[in-house]
């Protein structure tokens, strides 16, 4: 298993390579341009010194070359002296700027991460919390009203789209019933009672909205998983060894059944967080994915770099993850 | 042998009914039954084996596992031992358990893959008794070595055997808790000829050692030949013929016994060549639809006009052997 992880790992080093290449040139045939949220009153002269001062009129594989040595060189050297206080080499090296607001995006990164962990976190884990009892239920009792509901609503939230499911929320508990604030505000700071039960009302409707598509999903894979563990003859022989039904069900079945869902669980980390983005756009958490928005918006090319950068480093990472796992909770599974 | 009326009865099952509904239409009417067990009566005496046999889809697993109480009977009575277990609850089954035991058709899918085999073995008594944990390996090492599987693989996983030693497996998990009854569903259909035999062979020395009674479910005619005491014949859901094992090989009563007799292969060349087989033409008939009168009127070589529309009744035609036929009954 270790030598398996190990020579993952080391697959993973020309994958990402080969995905920041992807993701270069992809952004530099983007029609986006940095100067052109800037007034036309300025002349096509000024225009081109301020392009050439961010260092694009440069040919592509020099920028390349750069973005490379200053994002995979610099930057973890920055970070490693940031968190030991250690300095290495006498002078500052470059940080990867943003060209909107002037400042590292590293920084700007570890400012608006917590606020989609916490957010696109806590839906991921309320939707796995509700999708697995859902989906053991409605196998274990198939076509039974229960498990027919449960179809119906998870049918509706896989296919109604966050950003409708968001609105609508919006319109009904902020507007009509007037429960709960339309806008999620980070600044809020949890002290006391009071002040929990603020976030608790602000964090409920994008953790509903969020929960309700990822256990429409994961509610699916656990029911289908579990129904093809429930005909199998080991169930049969679990029920003749005289275990009660409890026993066959939670610790039989479940148990087999859980190893593809949890590949599933850990593949779907990665979207916790990018796939948040709109979510975050319609209740206005300034988290990563709304980063992300404002930086495509603005132009703003090294910010959209890193992030989907770093979005692909966690898909692959969490492939590896599921891989893992997979061999540790399936006997029959070996790498080595 | 052919005397039993001096033996105990272990199990006894009377008007035994296995009806799966059929739902169909929008709204899921139950418009039919798939009669796969229908209205089956037999007894199984202490310490005997009792082969049932049938072609593939007459109800023979069915029947085996509704004896069991693993699936929910539609009608009809089941003694297992004394105590009545037809209409039981799970909840009053599970004591009983113990008593009576299966062995399944598939040794790979009826093993939990991800557990070790002492689980598998262990488990049983985890729940059934109150041994402490050094005691419960000393009763898995020594089942293991009942059934001739090394101690030293308790630690590994069904995957990593062959057939015949998952079987072994089954088996020792099935004899956990000293049950009195097995029913063994075509223990060996999934194995090997060379590794059926081994299996066979010590399914009978088990049964010496410990006196075990069993209900041995296969569609090897010869096999069962060996193994069984008597024998039952079904047909499309129904017992057809019931007899000690050597009159019913040397003499069948019934036509679909003989016919299905008479097409166990010949190893002699100039034997196979002169055989006089009975043929039978046409289909078995689909279990949600049977035919009026006797289930076998359809395909019968020697039907009867009153096979048509009387049911023939199953009854006793010599001492020791039952048998449904209107042609018997003349």
């Amino acid at each position: 298993m270790l030598t398996y992880t190990i020579r993952r790992l080391l697959i993973a080093i020309p994958t990402l390579l080969f995905i920041s290449l992807i993701i270069f040139l992809i952004l530099d045939l983007a029609p986006s341009d940095p100067t052109a949220s800037l007034p036309l009153t300025i002349p096509p002269e000024v225009r081109a010194e301020i392009r050439a001062s961010l260092g694009l009129d440069e040919p592509v594989h020099i920028r390349f070359g750069l973005w490379l040595y200053q994002f995979f060189v610099n930057e973890p050297i920055n970070l490693i002296e940031q968190w030991t206080g250690a300095s290495f080499g006498e002078e500052s090296r470059p940080r990867v700027v943003s060209w909107q607001t002037r400042s590292p995006v590293v920084d700007l990164i570890a400012q608006r991460m917590p606020q989609t962990l916490w957010v696109v976190g806590t839906s991921y884990v309320v939707g796995i919390l509700i999708a697995v009892p859902i989906g053991v239920i409605s196998a274990y009792r198939q076509y039974s009203w229960f498990d027919q509901l449960g179809t119906f609503i998870s049918m509706l939230g896989f296919s109604v789209p966050t950003f409708f499911t968001g609105v609508l929320f919006i319109v009904i508990f902020s507007v009509q019933l007037g429960w709960f604030p339309s806008v999620y505000d980070t600044t809020h700071v949890v002290t006391d009672f009071a002040s929990f039960w603020v976030q608790i009302k602000q964090i409920i409707m994008p953790v509903m909205v969020l929960g309700l598509f990822n256990a429409s999903q994961i509610s699916r894979f656990m029911r289908a998983s579990m129904l093809d563990n429930l005909n199998q003859d080991y169930v049969r022989t679990a029920r003749a060894k005289g275990l009660s039904e409890q026993v066959v069900v939670l610790v039989h079945v479940l148990r087999n059944s859980m190893i593809p869902v949890v590949t599933v669980i850990a593949l779907g980390v990665p979207q916790v967080f990018g796939g948040a983005i709109i979510t975050e756009q319609v209740f206005k958490v300034n988290g990563l994915g709304h980063l992300l928005i404002g930086a495509i918006q603005g132009g703003d090319i090294p910010t959209v770099q890193t992030l989907t950068f770093i979005f692909a480093f966690l898909i692959v990472l969490f492939n590896l993850i599921a891989d893992v796992l997979y061999g540790i909770l399936d006997p029959r599974i070996r790498y080595d | 042998m052919l005397d039993h009326s001096d033996r105990n009865k272990l199990v006894s099952v009377s008007g035994l009914k296995m009806y799966f509904p059929i739902h169909t239409g929008l709204m899921q009417r139950h418009t039919g039954d798939v009669k796969a067990v229908d209205d089956v009566s037999f007894d199984i005496f202490e310490g005997e084996t009792l082969g049932l046999v049938g072609e593939s889809g007459c109800g023979k697993s069915t029947c085996g596992r509704a004896v069991l109480r693993l699936y929910e009977p539609t009608e009809g009575s089941i003694n297992m031992g004394g105590t009545e277990i037809g209409k039981s609850t799970p909840r009053e089954l599970r004591p009983m358990r113990p008593f009576m035991q299966m062995v399944f058709q598939d040794p790979q899918a009826s093993l939990n893959p991800r557990m070790t085999v002492a689980d598998i073995v262990g488990e049983p008594l985890q729940e059934h008794t109150d041994l402490k944990r050094e005691d419960r390996l000393a009763r898995i090492y020594e089942l293991m070595d009942a059934v001739g599987l090394n101690r030293d693989f308790a630690h590994r996983y069904p995957h990593e055997f062959s057939g015949g030693q998952r079987q072994r497996i089954g088996i020792a998990r099935a004899l956990a808790l000293n049950p009195k009854f097995i029913v063994c569903d075509e223990p060996i259909a999934a194995l090997d000829v060379s590794i059926q035999a081994q299996v066979v062979n010590l399914l009978e020395d088990l049964q010496k050692e410990f006196g075990l009674t069993y209900l041995f479910i296969s569609h090897d005619l010869s096999m069962v030949r060996h193994i069984a005491d008597r024998v039952a014949v079904m047909y499309l859901g129904k017992i057809v013929e019931l007899a000690p094992r050597d009159g019913l090989y040397d003499d069948p009563k019934h036509p679909y016994t003989q016919a299905l007799l008479s097409a166990v292969p010949e190893p002699d060349p100039t034997a196979h060549d002169s055989a006089e087989r009975t043929i039978l033409t046409g289909d078995v008939p689909s279990p949600s639809n049977p035919p009026q009168g006797c289930n076998f009127c359809t395909r019968c070589p020697q039907v009867l006009d009153r096979c048509r529309s009387e049911e023939p009744e199953f009854r006793e035609v010599e001492p020791g052997r039952f048998a449904a036929c209107h042609r018997l009954n003349e």
